[in-house]
């Protein structure tokens, strides 16, 4: 009992701590300098250098989806729906989970790594004993970076996974390429690409926000550094689904 | 002038300072020696407002380290760090204007890298490294380079942080004789914090020994040289018997 208190409490402290940082993060948008520089920095690392992850991982699952529905379908004689499904699921579902995920594997890890890095090396009080503080110069530039960034990536995401269930449909199911565009097309809804983007930019801004998060408060050392990372990770892949779920549920429960 | 009264630190059960009391007058070159973990980063970092002491009260020129505008309080310090905590992602003329890229003290791109490159030269390196990166520079130029960024807004305290740690023995003269140089020649106010008696030797004008996270025995060099103190010569001597407990 007296453990599960502990827990509870250490818990809670955590997210107060969390709270405080995020606070402190969005309080820097509105007082100046911003750093031009470092968010452009930001952006080329997050959005662009991330291109080719995100494409790949987007194309392989659009077409796993269409053989999937494909197969599914066939025991009910619904194999017809594959392009409609593939875009719902790609669009409302798998593109913003998956592109979320890769990013905290690969954004959130080298933020993280890299400011317990700069904390172990003195970096971050370099930083302030040269009059600049830390979380304007690290933390506001990254995490606005990657709110901004993500919605961009989901969106890349979303047509490249369409069109690897296009490939896989009309290459291997037999679709015809206009009927498959044109299903696509008319069953995709503005509150769905709406709802995708939004999932982007709310998984954009906690991957960024956990990664400055661990790396801020990390402890000594080599092994500072991994734990930061490894948790890091976690942290954020864990709080991107659970922030999937309760986004799903603003937009489309009934 | 560098006023600290009744300063105590600690992390947990550890008491890393126990009520110091020190002065370090405008101009002075203060080394302060002691063991490993005796506090002395501690102390520098108190001193920056880096980490905030549990009581007593630092004054920097009469004023308040953790009250009034701490922009224009930093703007007063240039710092060299231990590891040189040089910028990865930055030119090495970056990391030495950085302070002048930005906040109160900016200049223009052109006139700052000018600045930077003088500095560079002021610590004996080419402007063929202002656009290198730190990772592409040896320990000893990097710690050049901290040196330059140290002393780039022309500071009138600046603060050594173990500034020979990781150098071989002729090149660690070097920096000493560089600081020593420097320091005079900014007519800076500075504290260097040091195991290598070399540094004590070549840049002190007075010497502060910590032992126990209190300020065992103050003194100039010529004093340090003739005390009596039992600590103060076990350290400078690098014996291992005598009453500064070691691991064995």
């Amino acid at each position: 009992m007296r453990a599960i208190g502990r827990a509870t409490l250490a818990l809670l402290a955590v997210i107060g701590q969390l709270a405080i940082f995020t606070g402190q993060t969005l309080s820097h948008l509105v007082r100046p300098p911003l750093y031009p520089r470092e968010i452009g920095a930001a952006l080329f690392q997050i959005g662009w250098s991330s291109l080719p992850v995100v494409g790949l991982t987007a194309l392989f699952t659009g077409g796993a989806l269409a053989l999937q529905i494909y197969a599914g379908g066939a025991r009910f004689s619904a194999e017809a729906v594959v392009p409609q499904i593939v875009a719902i699921g790609m669009v409302r579902e798998l593109g913003p989970v998956l592109v979320g995920l890769m990013i905290a594997a690969r954004v959130t890890s080298s933020i993280a790594a890299e400011i317990a890095t700069m904390k172990v090396t003195e970096q971050i009080d370099a930083l302030v004993t040269l009059s600049t503080d830390p979380m304007k110069y690290l933390t506001l530039p990254r995490v606005l970076a990657a709110t901004l960034a993500m919605p961009v990536l989901v969106g890349v995401g979303d047509l490249i996974g369409i069109l690897g269930g296009y490939l896989v449909g009309t290459g291997r199911l037999g679709f015809n390429p206009t009927t498959y565009i044109r299903n696509t097309m008319d069953f995709l809804e503005f509150h769905d690409v709406l709802s995708s983007l939004v999932k982007g930019a709310v998984f954009g801004f906690i991957a960024a926000l956990i990664g400055c998060w661990y790396g801020m408060t990390s402890g000594r050392g080599a092994m500072g550094v991994g734990r930061a990372t490894k948790g890091a990770v976690v942290a954020a892949a864990v709080l991107i689904l659970a922030a999937n779920f309760l986004l799903t549920e603003a937009f489309f429960s009934t | 002038m560098i006023e600290l009264t009744g300063v105590e630190k600690s992390f947990g059960d550890n008491h890393v300072l126990r009520g110091i009391d020190l002065t370090v007058e405008r101009g002075t070159s203060l080394v302060v020696i002691g063991g490993s973990g005796t506090g002395k980063s501690v102390l520098l970092k108190c001193i920056l407002g880096l980490i905030p002491p549990d009581r007593g009260v630092i004054t920097v020129d009469g004023q308040d380290v953790a009250t009034g505008d701490r922009d224009a309080f930093l703007a007063r310090f240039g710092m060299l760090f231990q590891g040189s905590a040089l910028f990865d992602s930055l030119p090495v003329w970056q990391n030495v204007a950085f302070r002048l890229l930005r906040g109160a003290l900016r200049r223009p791109r052109g006139e700052a890298r000018e600045i930077a490159i003088e500095k560079l030269r002021r610590v004996g390196l080419g402007a063929e490294v202002a656009d290198r990166l730190p990772g592409e520079l040896s320990g000893g130029m990097q710690k050049r380079v901290g040196l330059a960024r140290a002393i780039a807004a022309d500071p009138p305290i600046i603060f050594f942080d173990e500034p020979t740690a990781g150098l071989d023995p002729i090149l660690a003269r070097v920096i000493n004789d560089l600081i020593r140089e420097i320091v005079v020649d900014m007519k800076a106010t500075a504290i260097t914090i040091t195991h290598d008696m070399g540094s004590v030797r070549a840049i002190a004008d007075r010497v502060a020994m910590l032992h126990g996270g209190r300020l065992r025995w103050t003194g100039t060099r010529a004093e340090m040289d003739d005390t009596a103190d039992p600590y103060v010569t076990q350290f400078i001597h690098g014996s291992a018997t005598g009453p500064i407990e070691t691991l064995r």
